[in-house]
């Protein structure tokens, strides 16, 4: 490997220079799909919020640049750790995870009719997104915990329940998009982890049977579990000619109108009028895409993807050089974490999927979303830097 | 760690799933973007840009001398979007009745209007009063987000300015119909726009009109205007320069309204056509029109108990002319060799034809007489026996040249509406008999009543000056118009309105000069019928009476004449529904409406005889 690792000076020498060579061996790779996407986001921003408070067009622009910068520092620190000792703090993860979704739950305000987010100084702390992190944290120590009974029907089960309290937490918030990513992380977890096929269809079963009670026979029998966003915007995506600003089939004909008015090359800053006279709503957070779209074009928004597919392809990378299977996991729940995300949030942009509301990793603003995106990369490199080290100090040994 | 092929097989699913999904993304963004592109661009535009129009004034309308008759001025209207109304049924009736409130209205009516409205014309405003007073405005405007998808308008609404006179010329301006926007003359008209109805203001619209302009502006979501794109300046109409002579006009609405009566007169120039005054008593002020005119109060305009003032008597109105009608017989009977100038016939006060008498006004008997005599004293059984005599040779003589000078129909004015009258014939009356639809056939008795002007005669003043003008001029049928030029707005002759004669008689001049004498000996000479009217008057008019016998509807009083003698330059020609013989009233009123022509003013203007009220 690289460097200090092959220099002829003894073991000694080398071990004592390791702290400071192990930054420099992040996955620059990463690092560039990171700092593209936090630059596009930026850019994107300016446009897309310089009217929206009347004489600071920098508001959200510099906000977002500050989240990501502690993000970012975040994320170096933790590339810095052995993830692997936090797989002993796992039953203290869990608990902090259940504790404070529970606790947004029980104190804070109302807004907007969901309760997602506890209010900090210079932040709105959203702990259902930190929860996602957690929750890979977690779950992927206790799948290793049990990795001699994997092929148990109880293993399963149990690691499915641990998964689905902070589901239905979340989802009482009521936030029905994160809790999809919740469900998603978990499901990877297991079939990373190697469980059996047939647990998968016996899950798969489970789901249909699920969704049927809750979307066809709870309703009928007058306990709707759905709130009446909910099921508007599950079906949204199917009537785009409402003419009601507040419908959701009105946001998603104007995101649409946004993205294809972008035409191959964009419509610039200036001339983007979906953007910024407002026709495009939450252009800073759930249509952010769209923005992308009407902003740079099919170009633009193929190189915002083009940075997705670049961190996703990583993390799979990363899975598969982890050193143990703890980190292997970790890379596989953020890998997925991210894709779910992407695709949720940009099919729901483009009107192939109903729109959900989850942010898209870091191109939405929001401090919660950017810095916790920035936390799942920094266990990600950390994988990667261990992987290395190990990998280094393996090529040494045979050496 | 080891990678097992079990896990590299996972993660190669896992991949692949991500690939697919991209995938699939992708190909949807190609569509949106690349293949579907250029119509989501029109659709974003179509989003933020809205046009707004930018009314045109309409030209004014002046007198022959720049009179102002028909002018503009600005007015607020309030108008609704219905499509912004709230969607919630009750939001929406709280609504309409508080704006209902605002407005002064019946929230009902206002609900059924909105309604009616935006069924008929979906996603255009619907305008719920015009005219509406600036703390109205202010209040609305203030209070905007009670009162979502309320507009508030700045609309050109005519004025006229001098009320009752000349009301019936202009007519009206109102909202394009749908059958008008299929024509071509409407032709770069929009749905909404307003154009002349009725009257100049439909005769003329294309002039006056003008060209609405449009102000595109950009908008955001909120439908709040973020700048101007571009805008196209409204092109204001032309000016219409009317012959009508404001003094004319105004002085013979004056005299008749004097009365108190029905009636209606004609000014005209006998050369051109040029019509100087034309108007009908009751009147009204064609303000309460210029911001729409409730049904109650239209009712009442078209109301026979109260006048019909929305009627116009002098185009429409539809009367037996009594005696000036003689004129026309005498043109008949000269021009067909049944009479000469110098013809004499007996006028023993009364002629029996077939065991009925017809008798002369006040059973005097003017002894022989010829046709200068005839007219001059206006001798009903010297005309009877023209009539008798034209009966008898056949070929609908008199019915002929009354055809020939005018009567039967239209006179071509430039006013919308004009009725033909009737002159019967032995056929019509026969048709009319067969189909059992009167009680006798046609006897030598009606052409009798015709030659005087009485029986089933109709006609209308316009007619009469026209005849009359005719003679005057020496056999040119002209065509009468109201409009005279069009200007632009700093007077520059745009176009000439100088319809040509309609056709040319061959009068002979004895002819003429004939009855020219009679209509001059009438007014002038002693024993004429309107002499006493004119004693006085410094200008040499050629006038005859009329007395319509109408039978229940008492006697309506009637006057044409033709001034100065020697070389016309107008035809005058009045009738007043019960007014009694023509020298009570519509003698006096004729002269005041030339003493207006000629500027002659004080005492000679109105002189002493009749009935004429000061």
């Amino acid at each position: 490997m690289a460097g200090a690792g092959s220099t002829p000076f003894g073991t000694g020498v080398q071990r004592f220079t390791e702290p400071r060579a192990r930054i420099l061996r992040l996955d620059f790779l990463m690092l560039l799909g990171t700092l593209g996407l936090i630059a596009f986001s930026l850019v994107t921003l300016d446009t897309a919020t310089a009217t929206d408070i009347p004489g600071s067009p920098d508001y959200f622009v510099v906000r977002q640049a500050a989240y990501a910068f502690v993000g970012l520092a975040v994320m170096i620190a933790l590339a810095a750790v052995d993830y692997s000792r936090l797989r002993e703090l796992r039953v203290g993860l869990y608990a902090s995870m259940i504790g404070l979704i529970v606790l947004v739950l029980a104190v804070a305000g109302a807004t907007r009719g969901s309760r997602r987010w506890i209010e900090l100084p210079f932040i709105r702390f959203q702990p259902s997104e930190l929860g996602k992190v957690l929750l890979i944290l977690a779950l992927s120590a206790f799948i290793v915990d049990r990795l001699r009974r994997l092929s148990d029907r109880e293993t399963t089960a149990r690691i499915m329940l641990l998964a689905l309290v902070p589901t239905l937490l979340v989802m009482a918030q009521p936030d029905l998009g994160t809790s999809i990513v919740y469900v998603t992380i978990a499901l990877a977890l297991l079939f990373v982890a190697g469980t059996k096929w047939t647990h998968f269809a016996a899950l798969g079963g489970l789901a249909v049977s699920a969704v049927v009670l809750a979307l066809v026979v709870a309703p009928a029998a007058g306990v709707p579990l759905l709130k009446g966003y909910q099921q508007d915007r599950l079906t949204a995506f199917l009537e785009k000619d409402n003419a009601d600003p507040q419908s959701q089939g009105y946001q998603l004909n104007q995101a649409e109108t946004a993205i294809g008015s972008g035409r191959k090359s964009g419509r610039g800053s200036d001339a983007a009028t979906q953007t910024r006279l407002d026709f495009l709503p939450e252009s800073r957070t759930d249509f952010i895409f769209a923005a992308v779209g009407e902003l740079y074009g099919f170009v633009g928004a193929g190189i915002v993807l083009s940075l997705y597919a670049l961190l996703i392809w990583r993390s799979l990378r990363i899975l598969t050089i982890a050193k143990n299977l703890y980190g292997a996991l970790l890379a596989a729940g953020v890998g997925v974490m991210l894709m779910t995300q992407v695709f949720v949030n940009v099919g729901g942009n483009v009107g192939i999927m109903p729109i959900t509301g989850i942010p898209l990793p870091l191109m939405s603003y929001g401090g919660s979303s950017v810095i916790v995106t920035l936390i799942a990369l920094g266990l990600l490199q950390s994988v990667y830097v261990q992987a290395r080290e190990a990998a280094a100090s393996k090529t040494e040994a045979i050496a | 760690m080891v990678v097992t092929p079990q896990l590299a097989l996972r993660v190669a699913i896992l991949g692949g799933i991500a690939l697919v999904l991209f995938a699939v993304i992708f190909f949807r963004l190609w569509y949106l973007q690349v293949l579907s592109g250029d119509q989501y661009l029109a659709e974003a535009n179509d989003n933020r840009v809205r046009e707004v129009k930018v009314e045109a004034p309409r030209g004014r309308i002046v007198d022959r001398n720049g009179t102002v008759l028909v002018d503009n001025r600005t007015a607020l209207v309030v108008q609704v979007l219905p499509e912004r109304l709230p969607d919630d049924p009750v939001r929406r009736k709280r609504m309409t009745t508080r704006l209902a409130r605002v407005l002064s209205r019946d929230p009902a009516a206002l609900r059924r209007k909105i309604r009616r409205d935006s069924r008929s014309l979906p996603f255009s405003p619907v305008t719920l009063k015009t005219d509406v007073g600036l703390t109205t405005v202010l209040f609305l405007q203030e209070n905007q987000s009670r009162f979502p998808g309320v507009e508030v308008e700045r609309v050109f609404l005519r004025k006229y300015p001098h009320r009752e006179v000349g009301a019936h010329l202009f007519g009206q301006i109102g909202e394009v119909t749908e059958d008008q926007l299929d024509k071509p003359r409407y032709s770069g008209v929009a749905l909404g726009d307003r154009v002349g109805q009725s009257g100049v203001e439909l005769q003329y619209d294309r002039y006056l009109r003008g060209r609405n302009g449009a102000s595109r502006i950009q908008v955001d979501a909120r439908g709040l205007p973020k700048g101007e794109l571009s805008v196209r300046d409204p092109r204001p109409g032309k000016r219409l320069r009317l012959s009508i002579d404001f003094d004319v006009q105004k002085a013979g609405q004056a005299a008749l309204e004097g009365y108190g009566l029905p009636g209606a007169f004609v000014a005209m120039d006998p050369r051109s056509g040029e019509v100087i005054g034309l108007g009908s008593n009751p009147s009204y002020d064609p303000n309460v029109f210029a911001k729409g005119v409730s049904p109650s109060v239209y009712k009442r305009l078209q109301d026979p108990d109260n006048g019909a003032p929305l009627a116009n008597r002098a185009t429409q109105g539809l009367y037996p002319t009594g005696s000036t009608f003689k004129l026309i017989t005498a043109v008949a009977g000269l021009e067909s060799g049944l009479l000469s100038p110098a013809t004499v016939l007996f006028d023993g006060g009364s002629l029996t034809v077939g065991g009925v008498t017809f008798k002369n006004a006040g059973n005097v008997s003017h002894g022989a007489v010829a046709l200068p005599r005839a007219l001059q004293v206006s001798s009903d059984v010297y005309f009877y026996r023209v009539g008798l005599m034209a009966d008898q040779k056949g070929g609908d003589i008199i019915q002929k040249w009354a055809g020939r000078l005018g009567l039967g129909r239209g006179t071509g004015i430039d006013l919308p509406g004009e009725g033909a009258g009737l002159v019967p014939t032995p056929e019509w009356r026969n048709r009319l008999f067969r189909r059992k639809l009167t009680d006798r056939p046609w006897t030598p008795g009606d052409n009798i009543n015709l030659a005087v002007g009485q029986g089933d005669l109709q006609a209308n003043p316009l007619q009469m000056a026209l005849a009359y003008s005719a003679v005057a001029n020496g056999g040119r049928i002209v065509t009468p118009h109201i409009g005279m030029r069009v200007e632009d707005s700093s007077g520059r002759i745009l176009q000439q309105i100088e319809p040509a004669a309609r056709r040319r008689l061959n009068l002979s001049s004895s002819t003429r000069t004939a009855i020219m004498q009679g209509l001059r000996a009438a007014a002038n000479d002693a024993g004429g019928t309107s002499t006493p009217v004119f004693e006085g008057f410094p200008i040499t008019v050629a006038g005859k009476t009329g007395t319509a016998e109408r039978g229940a509807q008492g006697d309506q009083s009637w006057y044409v004449a033709a001034a100065p003698f020697d070389d016309p330059r107008v035809v005058v020609a009045t009738t007043i529904e019960r007014g009694g013989f023509g020298a009570e009233a519509a003698a006096p009123a004729a002269r005041r409406i030339l003493a207006a022509y000629f500027g002659i003013k004080g005492k000679k203007a109105i002189g002493t005889a009749g009935e004429a009220p000061d």
